[in-house]
């Protein structure tokens, strides 16, 4: 359960998109540990500001190469302190952290913004016997960056635009009925804005696919001791996000 | 309570010159994980060695019934410092004592139960219910800023805060710790109050009211509009408050508010507090706890001292 406290090497940070950047570290302990849905809880300075760490979802690992790699987006003063870091930099960095996805046979992987980065790390990691078929959920086509890192993986990418730039016109619900008709889906499986995810678990369930989802919420401490990030459970039960999530089967959080 | 196998292995400590007794308690070092930072203790195992790393640990927030805590966001980060307003979220005292306190007591390291209650004789209940085998004592929470009838409003008066006092005391014979709110006037008029009431110790302080906005909804960040303040922006405030009781009170001190280092909990040893707690450090770090007792015993061992007890109110002015 616990994660480990590392000092990781920095192998590259890079920016991707408008505010949008991908960093590989060396991590050996968390990447060897590390499951897909998992995060980690990184320490941007280590004086007193910003104080609290950010919770970041794995985007990939490599337990041979003993590398984790992380997409953030440049959000405050704590995100805008990761983009200075140069190779051979390091970063404090206490993971694997929370609850994993479950994958299996024929996944729909639905991701929008940075909630694709745990989609991405599914596609990089199918096992023989599973596939998995991507939907996409971007503003307009100058997010289409985020396709172009599927491109190393055996996955189908589907891509719905909010103004039709791109793909189809729509959010990605709209998408998900006909390829459901013309796939058999086992799951669906989805990271995002929260709105996002609640249409795709509704329409998950009208179309009779079980779903998962990784929930973002604000963290204090990321290890289940503060319940900063506490919420409410089917039948009244109470989950801490950081410790009992951050994926969850669809119908215990959103009801 | 320790049992007699167990005072076997507390004369085993890492650093014999960080042991210390605290209101009757034995503790391997003057370290208490603080209340509402530390889950049931049990989170924290992967990363610390309970039984040897930590003094004593105040478990999170106790009340009689049930809470889920507060809606909407419960924590913010500002300048050097968190606000929470998590609103007490806990089990209830009886899922605790049935579920959590047997694997909790398997450790060798002192609980202190921290209790809330709506009204006094609730108060008396946690009292009771939680006077069992495995805790060691009580942390009496009578300041929670988070709550409406959370207990600050005990705390905030000198007649109520000693009247939750003598309601805990008459309901168990274990030591009685007073948590004091620095949202007051004049905390060393509570902090005599409860000394009279028969409080065995002090805990202080407990979070500052504060609050954050976003200027872009224009609206506060937390759900719950205000939340305590905790971390380093805190400590020069904790710290005068600290001097201030320790000043003024005979029973002992739990000094805390923005401790991240070892310098810090020596400078809260020497403005009077005999022990130390730490909350929001372990939030940023969750191993914290033993590092800061790693560079409190350098400090003995540099200062040449027999005992890091020496140094308590040694303030020089």
């Amino acid at each position: 359960m616990s994660g480990y406290v590392e000092a990781a090497r920095v192998l590259r940070n890079e920016q991707i998109g408008a505010d949008v950047w991908i960093m590989e570290l060396y991590a050996p302990k968390q990447a060897k540990e590390a499951q897909v849905g998992q995060f980690c809880n990184v320490r941007v300075t280590d004086g007193t500001a910003p104080l609290l760490r950010r919770p970041i979802s794995y985007a990939g690992f490599d337990s041979e190469k003993g590398t984790i790699t992380l997409l953030y987006r440049v959000v405050g003063r704590g995100t805008e302190l990761m983009t200075r870091l140069e190779k051979d930099d390091t970063l404090d960095c206490l993971g694997p952290l929370g609850s994993r996805f479950e994958t299996s046979r024929h996944m729909l992987l639905v991701g929008g913004g940075v909630g694709i980065a745990p989609m991405l790390c599914i596609a990089s990691k199918l096992k023989d016997g599973e596939e998995a078929q991507v939907l996409l959920g971007f503003r307009s086509k100058s997010e289409s960056f985020w396709a172009d890192l599927f491109k190393p993986y055996p996955v189908k990418v589907h891509i719905t635009t909010d103004d039709g730039s791109l793909g189809t016109k729509g959010f990605p619900t709209a998408l998900m009925p006909t390829l459901a008709a013309d796939n058999d889906f086992s799951a669906v499986l989805t990271c995002g804005p929260t709105p996002m995810m609640k249409g795709v678990a509704a329409e998950a369930a009208t179309l009779g696919i079980p779903c998962q989802v990784s929930l973002e919420e604000r963290m204090g401490c990321g290890t289940g001791g503060c319940l900063g990030c506490g919420c409410d459970g089917a039948g009244g039960k109470r989950y801490k996000v950081c410790q009992d999530g951050p994926v969850f089967p669809a119908e215990e959080v959103f009801f | 309570m320790v049992t007699p196998d167990k005072d076997m292995n507390n004369t085993s400590t890492a650093y014999p010159k960080l042991a210390v007794e605290f209101c009757g308690i034995p503790m391997k070092n003057p370290i208490v994980a603080a209340s509402g930072t530390f889950g049931f203790g049990l989170e924290y195992a992967g990363y610390l060695d309970l039984s040897h790393d930590v003094g004593a640990i105040s478990v999170k927030g106790l009340t009689p019934e049930p809470r889920h805590g507060n809606k909407g966001t419960r924590i913010a980060e500002t300048a050097s410092g968190v606000l929470n307003c998590i609103g007490l979220e806990n089990p209830g005292a009886e899922t605790f004592v049935r579920d959590t306190l047997p694997v909790l007591k398997t450790y060798d390291v002192p609980i202190l139960a921290n209790i809330s209650s709506a009204d006094v004789d609730g108060y008396g209940y946690m009292a009771e219910t939680l006077s069992v085998d495995g805790i060691a004592g009580f942390e009496v929470n009578i300041s929670c800023p988070n709550v409406k009838n959370g207990g600050m409003a005990f705390g905030v008066q000198a007649e109520s805060a000693a009247e939750v006092c003598r309601m805990v005391k008459a309901h168990t014979d274990l030591p009685v710790i007073m948590k004091l709110s620095p949202n007051v006037t004049n905390i060393v008029e509570i902090a005599k109050a409860v000394e009279d009431a028969g409080a065995d110790g002090i805990s202080m302080i407990n979070t500052l009211l504060g609050m954050a906005i976003d200027v872009r909804t224009r609206r506060p960040i937390l759900g719950n509009l205000y939340g305590g303040l905790s971390g380093p922006a805190v400590k020069p405030v904790a710290l005068r408050l600290v001097h201030q009781v320790a000043q003024a009170v005979s029973i002992p001190i739990m000094g805390m508010g923005g401790i991240m280092t070892g310098t810090d909990a020596v400078e809260f040893m020497l403005a009077g507090a005999d022990i130390v707690s730490v909350g929001t450090a372990t939030m940023v770090d969750p191993t914290a706890i033993a590092r800061i007792a790693k560079e409190m015993n350098e400090y003995a061992e540099a200062e040449k001292l027999t005992h890091i007890s020496d140094i308590v109110g040694g303030l020089r002015i």
